[in-house]
């Protein structure tokens, strides 16, 4: 007998069940078709301005930093501000996201350059796909638009959010997920960021910047 | 057979821990930190208790139906574009990883943590077969330079102190200036930093664990604070994800549900830095991330937990919050339990994965003071489930021949009330008129392993049930 079977065998004989009974296949195909919610936290369940005022105070309490602009053209004014104060390099690497390629980069004086990180980039800019406020998490997806290197191998990691994005809880990006995706159908990677890279391995210390972002720095946009 | 294991020996290890200046000091780092931490954020949670609730349901759920989500999970993963292969025990799991790392040509392998690796002790295979494994957590990094095993399920070096890690650090990475300062903790993490990422960019294949599978997308999901484990998958042409049977659950909706309860369990975080979702290979519309996407389904003794008192186990989350409130594991640390899990949730699962002929200490290395269970996430039992194996040991005959027959004894006076009222009457009214000068004894025959490290309390000379008894009457009266 294969691995597999047998590993299946083993399982239907300790609970004493038959793959074939019916009754079962239903109880589970039903439940990953309907997908029920289970207990959800009354601290997401907020809408507008306090919605916006969740997600920033728990993200700094991540210990990311938030900004907010009116529209999207003032995102490149405000990055260039943020790298500025912080003594960075006047750098940026994106991927081809159609709406960071729409924003006047031009009028500042970054250096933009495209395409995923080997490395050796210290600044990167990404553009999320949702956030949600009940924990301050940033909700990224992969693909050319925004690869996933970009999140974690420069050391100043800058995601872009629309406010409209803003879920209050995890489960409302999941629904939006799978409009976009199809039911099932995932992106090859989700990443959910909360805060910049740390740990607490030593005496158990947190430091920021393990091996990811030493900084996040968040911009909400808010047309 | 999987790893070595130093169980049997758990007296003795526990002796040397207790002796371990070094490692005493260390674990003052887990008393004070974690149950804070835990407990500030489970009170900003109202709904705290009842996502434990939820998250205990969800897994029994699971659990009765793992057979039909295992299959759900596994079609999923193929449609994506990934594989998926079962391993019924520690050296299939270690001959598949080979094979496709050899697959891969790989010369280096990244790795994210994964109990699971050490379960199957993959490293030493790898290296034996000519590849070299690279831990990237920064804990698991340290202790392989130390060829130690994790001391503790998510802060795997707690067992150490910074000095220990700049020793460490200046014994291996000898390329590095010697003169360096290395004084400050976060100096020694952006020294690991620098190493690990030319590491990372070399890696043929990464490796990691996973927390959870979800059957609904054959998605597999990390959750890490440094980033390695992302860095591990996203940068190697492949992939291996390394799971256990039970990681398994339903949906999106299911994982929202248990990660709400995890990362407070563990650290006190609302949610660690990052939670990942992973599901099959590089798409055409990926600019990068892995080219091979497999996962190893790890069985390894949990099928046959199925059914029995110890299902419950397989709800576990490894969120480490049982060793970390757990008296024992403070005094001892993780190595003294002398295989891969320490704590009250390794005292129970070490049992049914070595054998309680080998583990059979550690069930019995419990106050079962119950602050386990009052903590974890999914509502184990823990204390009644090493009951169980106290239970189960004590019909196979395992223990001693002295504590066999003490316990028989004490069984021959307790099934007869009447005869042990009076025998105990004697020996609390004797001990007490001996004792009542200076109120404890320094010496007491049969009661060495006490009275070598503290004094025993000279009783007052009346038993419980005598008192009892006592003030009931008097209370009717």
């Amino acid at each position: 007998m294969s691995a597999r079977d047998e590993i299946f065998s083993n399982i239907r004989r300790s609970l004493g069940v038959k793959g074939s009974d019916t009754i079962r296949q239903q109880i589970v195909t039903d439940r990953l078709e309907r997908a029920p919610r289970g207990v959800m936290p009354a601290r997401g369940q907020v809408s507008g301005e306090e919605r916006l005022a969740l997600f920033r105070l728990q993200a700094e309490s991540s210990l990311a930093t938030v900004t907010e602009v009116a529209s999207p053209a003032e995102v490149p004014q405000s990055i260039a501000l943020f790298l500025r104060n912080h003594n960075l390099p006047a750098s940026l690497r994106m991927g081809d996201d159609p709406r960071l390629a729409a924003m006047p980069w031009s009028e500042t004086t970054l250096d933009i350059s495209h395409g995923v990180s080997e490395g050796s980039d210290l600044n990167a800019v990404s553009h999320a796909f949702g956030g949600v406020a009940e924990t301050g998490t940033l909700v990224m997806v992969s693909g050319a638009e925004n690869p996933s290197t970009l999140n974690f191998l420069p050391d100043n990691h800058i995601v872009v959010v629309s406010a409209k994005d803003i879920a209050g809880d995890y489960e409302s990006v999941w629904n939006r997920v799978r409009f976009a995706f199809g039911k099932g159908g995932m992106p090859r990677t989700v990443n959910w960021i909360t805060g910049p890279s740390r740990s607490g391995d030593i005496e158990q210390t947190m430091l920021l910047g393990a091996h990811g972002p030493r900084r996040l720095h968040v911009v909400v946009v808010r047309d | 057979m999987t790893v070595h294991t130093t169980s049997p020996q758990f007296k003795k290890n526990a002796a040397r821990a207790l002796g371990d200046a070094q490692l005493q000091k260390a674990l003052s780092n887990v008393k004070q930190g974690f149950i804070d931490k835990r407990q500030k954020a489970a009170d900003k949670l109202p709904e705290f208790e009842a996502l434990r609730d939820s998250a205990r349901d969800i897994k029994n759920h699971t659990l009765r139906h793992l057979d039909l989500y295992l299959e759900a999970y596994e079609s999923k993963v193929k449609a994506s574009g990934g594989h998926v292969h079962f391993a019924r025990n520690a050296e299939e799991a270690r001959d598949i990883i080979l094979g496709i790392c050899r697959d891969a040509g790989a010369r280096t392998v990244t790795k994210g943590k994964s109990m699971i690796s050490e379960e199957i002790g993959i490293n030493h295979h790898l290296e034996a077969n000519g590849i070299r494994p690279v831990e990237t957590d920064l804990g698991e990094y340290i202790i392989q330079l130390r060829n130690e095993m994790p001391s503790h399920i998510i802060a795997p070096a707690v067992h150490l102190n910074a000095t220990q890690v700049e020793q460490d650090f200046r014994r291996v990475h000898k390329h590095l200036d010697a003169k360096r300062d290395l004084s400050e903790p976060v100096q020694l993490l952006t020294e690991a930093r620098a190493v690990l990422r030319e590491r990372f960019l070399a890696a043929d294949v990464g490796i990691t664990g996973a927390n959870f599978l979800v059957a609904e997308t054959g998605t597999s999901i990390i959750v890490t604070n440094e980033g390695n484990g992302d860095l591990t998958q996203i940068l190697p042409k492949t992939h291996i994800v390394l799971a256990s049977i039970e990681k398994l659950v339903p949906t999106l909706e299911d994982v929202s549900q248990l990660l709400r309860v995890l990362a407070r369990s563990a650290t006190g975080q609302e949610l660690s830095a990052y939670t990942t979702f992973s599901t099959g290979p590089r798409r055409p519309t990926d600019a990068d991330g892995p080219d091979n996407y497999h996962v190893v389904i790890l069985d390894n003794g949990r099928s046959a937990m199925l059914g029995t008192n110890f299902e419950e186990m397989l709800r576990c989350i490894r969120c480490g919050a049982c060793m970390n409130h757990c008296p024992v594991y403070h005094a001892v640390g993780g190595h003294a339990y002398g295989w891969v899990y320490p704590g009250p949730m390794g005292a129970v699962l070490t049992p049914s994965l070595i054998g309680v002929d080998k583990a059979g200490h550690l069930p019995n290395a419990s106050t079962f003071c119950g602050r386990c269970e009052s903590v974890c996430p999914v509502r184990i039992p823990l204390p009644k489930l090493m009951r169980h194996w106290r239970e189960r040991e004590f019909e196979r005959h395992l223990m001693p021949a002295t504590v066999r027959s003490s316990v028989k004894l004490w069984g021959y006076f307790a099934k007869r009330p009447a005869l042990y009222r009076f025998a105990t009457r004697i020996a609390m009214g004797t001990l007490g008129f001996v004792g009542r000068s200076k109120g404890r004894f320094k010496w007491l025959p049969m009661a060495k392993g006490w009275t070598k490290y503290r004094d025993f309390p000279a009783p007052q000379g009346e038993t419980f049930q005598a008192r009892w008894q006592r003030e009931r009457k008097g209370r009717t009266a």
